[in-house]
């Protein structure tokens, strides 16, 4: 199973729903790994599926899941189909899909928290109100973190406590979400004794 | 108490005639000193001694919001009205004192639209005209549909047309000219707000057709002012001041709990803001709910009133005010 339930936490903390077809001008959308579960599910439940794929552009990245999915996202006979080897090489793209969209553009989001959460904030940058945009997790749980202390980001981080990967200290996973940045926060753990670290627990185990 | 209860004290220095229907009226502070500064789109609540009778009417300001000197409205003759419109137009005199309230904006530019699209219909245009020169000072990126009956009924189209010749494009009913609206929405960059105001089917055409069309909800915008509709008078208890009050034909029922002396909260007095709601403690009869506020379960529950806009009808009405 793909899905996961997150337990309820702060406010800050975002939530995902499950995605809904929507009428729109035209359909963005954008998933990595198991993320294409919930693009497959949302397709073939559509009544019009034929006509939403013809102004559909599917942007999939596979990473683990390799050719899984390909084949099937394939068949949606989306107008445009990009397989993108990771995140950073689909940026270009999505740019340039948002400067040139028009109001109406309906964005679907699904997979991993690191993934939506940048996608998400490229798509409010172009102007679509975050309410606006739809987000299905999918797979993973390892969250992409900013260090409070040193502002660099760690991606895929699965353990509470973590060592930054740009400065080396030990970080507290917090709940803490920033949409701006696209990242929850860490925060050193032993900041108040240097070097009293708890130990490694993998993320909602 | 309510935001817009600060009141202030002011001077009619213009009264001109912008059409058959429309005139403008401006205003001076009494006290010399400077108006406050508001955002495009706000409104102020007008006092008006018609003898008997305490009206209090909305009108959105359409001067330049960062001119502290005066303040400008436009208010369109309602023939059919409950007289507020006729009071303005025909009892008003030059350097006569009357009262109004600070400005208060319930329809606000969002500012971070990289475009704002507005859709105007008849004396709908004013909260624009303010809107417009805001966006002059902030450099913003506009563009006014404006639809009006006619050439000689069209309020500020020439001052519009030739001041902005490339943002605005009017439409006149009487030759037959109608917005293209589906095509204009479809063509909107991304991060493009849509703000309408005018007549309620207007409004109900722009938010429906761009809703239908994938907008989202935070990038549509509307104002619409109702104006309280008479009726049949009845009679309310108020269960907090102890107090049982007669509601006339022309009166609304917040005019009524006004006139008798209790301070009940209001802001637009149009049925839109929400600030006059009021739970219902009995009810054995039949509420004409006419506000756009209340959600279907507060309506047909019988559980809420807004006083500004909505009447009674039947033996018992007991609210907590």
């Amino acid at each position: 199973m793909s899905e996961f339930q997150f337990p309820s936490s702060i406010r800050s903390r975002p939530i995902y729903g499950k995605f809904e077809a929507r009428a729109g001008k035209d359909c963005l959308m954008i998933a990595d790994a198991e993320g294409a579960e919930a693009i497959l599910n949302m397709v073939q439940k559509s009544d019009d599926s034929q006509e939403m794929m013809a102004n559909t552009h599917i942007i999939f990245i596979p990473k683990h899941t390799e050719e899984t999915y390909v084949e099937k996202l394939k068949a949606l006979g989306a107008r445009q189909f990009y397989l993108g080897v990771s995140y950073e090489a689909s940026v270009p793209r999505l740019r340039h899909i948002l400067t040139n969209a028009h109001m109406g553009l309906q964005v679907y989001l699904a997979g991993t928290e690191g993934v939506m959460g940048q996608a998400q904030r490229e798509a409010i940058e172009a102007g679509i109100p975050h309410v606006a945009i739809q987000m299905e997790h999918r797979g993973s749980v390892a969250r992409r973190m900013q260090c409070v202390h040193c502002k660099g980001i760690t991606e895929d981080v699965i353990t509470d406590p973590f060592i930054c990967s740009h400065c080396g200290l030990n970080l507290f996973v917090r709940d803490h979400y920033s949409r701006r940045l696209a990242a929850f926060q860490g925060v050193r753990v032993d900041a108040e004794d240097h070097g009293n670290v708890p130990d490694q627990v993998e993320l909602y185990k | 108490m309510s935001g817009g209860k600060n009141k202030i004290n002011v001077k009619v220095v213009e009264i001109s005639k912008v059409n058959d229907l429309v005139t403008r009226f401006s205003f001076e502070r009494i006290d010399g000193a400077l108006f406050p500064t508001f955002s495009g789109g706000a409104h102020i609540v007008i006092e008006m001694k018609d003898g008997e009778i305490n009206r209090l009417n909305p009108y959105s300001l359409m001067s330049d919001p960062m001119d502290q000197s005066l303040y400008s409205i436009s208010v369109r003759r309602d023939d059919n009205g409950r007289g507020g419109s006729l009071f303005m137009h025909r009892k008003v005199k030059l350097n006569d004192e009357m009262v109004i309230s600070y400005p208060v904006n319930l329809f606000a530019m969002d500012l971070r639209a990289s475009k704002h699209l507005m859709i105007a219909g008849g004396i709908g245009i004013t909260p624009f005209l303010a809107q417009i020169k805001q966006l002059g000072t902030l450099q913003g990126h506009f563009e006014l549909h404006y639809s009006c009956r006619s050439r000689a009924l069209g309020s500020y189209v020439e001052d519009l047309t030739d001041h902005y010749p490339n943002n605005v494009r009017v439409y006149f009913d009487d030759q037959k000219q109608t917005i293209d609206l589906v095509n204009l929405l479809k063509g909107q960059p991304l991060g493009t707000h849509v703000y309408v105001c005018g007549p309620k089917g207007m409004i109900e055409w722009v938010r429906n057709t761009a809703f239908e069309m994938g907008w989202p909800h935070e990038a549509v915008h509307h104002e619409e002012f109702l104006a309280p509709p008479s009726g049949v008078a009845f009679t309310v208890n108020l269960a907090t001041s102890q107090k049982t009050i007669d509601v006339g034909e022309q009166q609304s029922l917040l005019e009524a709990i006004e006139a008798a002396g209790i301070d009940a909260p209001y802001l637009c007095r149009g049925g839109a803001c929400g600030q006059c709601e009021t739970r219902v403690l009995e009810c054995d009869g039949d509420i004409q709910h006419n506000d756009h506020w209340l959600d279907d379960e507060q309506k047909v529950g019988k559980t809420h009133i807004m006083p500004c806009v909505s009447r009674f009808a039947g033996r018992n009405l007991v609210l907590d005010r």
